[in-house]
């Protein structure tokens, strides 16, 4: 059975070695062809012709942080549906109830969530 | 049975050459693995090339939406080696790699991106029988596969050491990862149609397609695939206007050709999803089935064929709304996706469980098909009429500050 499920794979782990291959290939091919000036100024950050000042790397603003949090939420909730979708016909009347009141606790959450302004953007 | 070559050319023809090879080679260990790699290496390199075709072609129709010739020196009359050109050009530039860069991170990403672009295409069913592998799980394949790209916009925006291109990565972070959710609830929908993750059931399910079946779920699909390849109106993530060009801006030569390849390779595959999930794969009114009276199984030829054109027809759609839509704001597109597509897709999931639910087990396929247009059709009213009444509360809102403060400057006058 295990053995079975590998097989099923072997050609994703084929393509993976493929695409891995290619995906060497463009910049190899392109550090041999491309000429190699090495010049400092090539090299500065792009920042509208100006030196660059300061740190690029800061610190976000929290409404990304936001978006990132409800993200994982819904993907939960996701994770939960799909193998429910496939399967729904087979858990009966059942399987049915027990989603509608999943949903429902997690729409009440949604529309605290919405009232309390998080998805508001600025 | 001894090789033919007049038998393998008509297998080629009927694309059944991987049976008739299994059964010329006979039952040997090395025979599956050997045919699963000449069908992967074929899907990789078919992603590869058809992407000088659609920049080809995205480069010509956008010329005649904006009155334009378009390319027309390299290649003849029509520009047709102009994309070859092109990647010769960048393959001789120079790639470098920015001072103060996080080298890990910045060369990781193009080559991330590129294998994801590629691994997707193992489970699109091109004909029948024509599929990398059917896997029982092949749209959360897909699915995983693409969120990795969602880790190398992160990784390039990081990695390169530069405002813009930390700004446009969060940016494109947040769009890619908001626009998801909707995707794949609206995706669930022909899930619990056909029973069945697997791409090829899902194209065996429809007797009907799926984009009639359930119009609104296709519709938030395609918006939210476009939002999540970051394709116009919902290109944010690399506003030139704004961001210069967003988390690729530091990346030259190749390494940056390597994140428009993948662009271009995940357009044409979501296009691709579109065409398998929701307008019936390679299908084509039951004429993907037939067969000569000699037993010549023309059909695949004709399901091919059907496969490719609706998939090139969509992918038209995207580049015709590429030249018709301006760009959103980004408060608007997050305003779209989280208060209106989310909660709508959500409904549309209970409404298709439920409806799927109430009918009969033997129930025929055009009746089913009907009764969730029905109730489709009725969901999309629904949403209308609260929108419209949204809409008219909003605005009496707004009209009544605007008289209080005409009110406010006649008493001051």
């Amino acid at each position: 059975m295990d053995n079975q499920i590998l097989i099923d794979y072997l050609p994703i782990a084929v393509l993976l070695g493929i695409s891995i291959f290619f995906a060497v290939l463009l910049p190899v091919l392109s550090l041999t062809l491309g000429p190699k000036q090495g010049a400092k100024r090539n090299l500065a950050p792009y920042e509208s012709g100006m030196t660059a000042i300061g740190e690029a790397q800061r610190r976000l603003p929290v409404k990304f942080y936001r978006i990132a949090v409800l993200f994982i939420l819904f993907d939960v909730d996701i994770i939960l549906l799909v193998p429910w979708a496939v399967t729904f016909r087979k858990l009966g009347l059942y399987g049915l109830y027990a989603m509608l009141i999943f949903m429902v606790i997690f729409i009440l959450g949604d529309a605290w969530v919405w009232k309390k302004g998080v998805l508001e953007w600025d | 049975m001894s090789f033919s070559f007049l038998e393998f050319l008509k297998s080629l023809v009927e694309l059944t050459t991987g049976t008739y090879l299994r059964q010329v080679w006979g039952a040997k260990p090395w025979v599956d693995p050997t045919l699963d790699a000449i069908g992967v290496i074929l899907v990789a390199t078919f992603g590869l090339l058809i992407v000088l075709v659609l920049i080809w072609l995205e480069r010509k129709v956008i010329a005649r939406f904006q009155d334009r010739i378009g390319p027309n020196r390299v290649g003849g009359k029509y520009g047709l080696l102009q994309p070859v050109a092109d990647a010769l050009k960048l393959l001789t530039k120079e790639i470098i790699t920015p001072s103060g860069a996080d080298k890990w991170a910045y060369n990781l990403a193009p080559f991330l991106i590129v294998i994801t672009a590629l691994m997707m295409w193992a489970v699109m069913p091109f004909a029948p029988g024509v599929v990398g592998v059917d896997l029982n799980v092949g749209l959360f394949y897909v699915l995983a596969i693409s969120s990795v790209s969602v880790v190398t916009v992160l990784l390039a925006g990081w990695g390169s050491n530069n405002k813009y291109a930390l700004l446009g990565a969060f940016r494109a972070v947040a769009q890619m990862v908001s626009y998801e959710v909707p995707m794949i609830l609206s995706l669930l929908i022909p899930i619990i149609l056909a029973r069945s993750m697997s791409s090829v059931d899902i194209v065996k399910a429809q007797t009907v397609p799926f984009a009639i079946v359930v119009p609104i779920s296709a519709l938030i699909f395609f918006i939210s695939s476009l939002a999540e390849m970051g394709r116009t109106p919902f290109d944010l993530l690399e506003a030139e206007s704004e961001i210069v060009a967003g988390f690729h801006i530091e990346y030259s030569g190749m390494k940056f050709a390597m994140f428009m390849l993948a662009e271009y390779i995940s357009a044409l595959f979501m296009s691709g999803l579109f065409t398998t999930v929701f307008l019936g794969g390679y299908r084509f009114f039951g004429l993907e089935m037939i067969k000569t009276a000699s037993g010549f199984a023309l059909g695949n030829l004709i399901g091919l064929i059907a496969f490719f054109v609706k998939m090139f027809v969509v992918f038209v759609v995207l580049v015709w709304i590429r030249g018709t839509l301006p760009r959103f704001r980004i408060d608007q597109m997050m305003d779209f996706n989280w208060k209106f597509l989310v909660p709508l897709s959500l409904a549309l999931i209970l409404v298709a469980a439920l409806v799927d639910k109430a009918l009969p087990v033997g129930v025929n396929d055009w009746t089913r098909a009907g009764v969730h247009l029905v109730s489709n059709v009725v969901v999309g009213a629904v949403t209308l009429e609260i929108l419209r009444r949204n809409g008219r509360k909003q605005r009496t809102a707004h009209e009544e500050v605007r008289e209080n403060a005409d009110i406010e400057t006649a008493a001051a006058h």
